[in-house]
């Protein structure tokens, strides 16, 4: 297996960075906005998936393939958050009977 | 060619991203969330970088999206969303979310990108260089990912448990 995309020329670098800026943001926005957990965590998931592009485009960019090595180990971390994320949420599920957010301030209290 | 694919990839990205913020029940988030790591794991493909492409697909569509997934199921949570913050948080969020993309691009435009090669075909992306990559300079991260992927499933098993035994108590 060598390459699907023989011969076709890398977009500019700057392309990659809007688009990773945009995804970025809007992850930012869903967590600022939404209520719902279960969204929240979608939203970081997406957050650190445009990171995760970013590195590997600048990686291309540089002939460096430790980009896409540090992209898999953000992998990792971004599956281990999950479960242990998920696990917590069903927690709060059982206790609240709800995953709005906004119940999750009684240690202020 | 790379254009036309990049920008409907892009376009569809973005657009997926926009409704898994905007949908009002989760399950619709959850499955434009799947659209959107399709979109991304395309560009991987037109990067090179097939390893990342296969790994990125099994890990999310497979692994994570089956977690929320479940999660979503078994909480019967698909009710639509009447949770919403006030009228006056969301625009503060858009604006500094806004505030924040102009940072960003401004910032990250400034970068000196002279140095990178015209031609898609490049090998790093091959499994090959990857592993040769990841298990020689990387061989301890890769061990210390493995314990905290351990601890983390140990973790995720010690929360789901505790309720019952309190429950059976």
């Amino acid at each position: 297996m060598n390459t699907v995309v023989e011969g076709f020329k890398l977009m500019p670098i700057e392309n990659y960075i809007v688009l990773s800026a945009l995804l970025f943001v809007i992850g930012i926005l869903g967590v600022l906005v939404k209520r719902n957990a279960l969204v929240v965590f979608m939203s970081v998931e997406l957050m650190l998936n445009s990171v995760n592009l970013l590195f590997a485009a600048f990686s291309v960019y540089h002939n460096d393939t430790s980009g896409q090595v540090i992209v898999i180990f953000t992998m990792v971390v971004a599956a281990a958050e999950v479960a242990v994320g998920l696990a917590i949420l069903v927690l709060t599920y059982r206790t609240n009977h709800s995953i709005d957010i906004n119940l999750l301030n009684k240690l202020k209290h | 060619m790379e254009k036309i694919i990049f920008y409907s990839l892009s376009t569809l990205a973005v657009f997926s991203a926009l409704m898994v913020v905007l949908s009002k029940k989760p399950i619709h988030s959850l499955l434009y969330l799947l659209l959107c790591f399709f979109t991304i794991a395309g560009h991987y493909v037109l990067l090179n970088a097939q390893f990342l492409a296969v790994v990125h697909i099994i890990v999310y569509a497979g692994a994570i999206m089956v977690l929320f997934l479940f999660s979503l199921m078994l909480l019967n949570l698909n009710i639509k969303e009447e949770l919403q913050k006030t009228v006056w948080m969301r625009i503060i969020a858009v604006i500094s979310g806004g505030l924040l993309l102009v940072a960003l691009v401004g910032v990250l435009k400034g970068l000196d990108t002279s140095a990178g090669p015209m031609l898609a075909s490049t090998q790093i992306g091959l499994m090959k260089n990857i592993g040769n990559v990841l298990f020689n300079e990387y061989m301890l991260p890769f061990e210390v990912a493995s314990i905290l992927f351990l601890t983390a499933m140990v973790g995720a098993v010690m929360l789901g448990k505790d309720e019952e035994k309190v429950v059976k108590k």
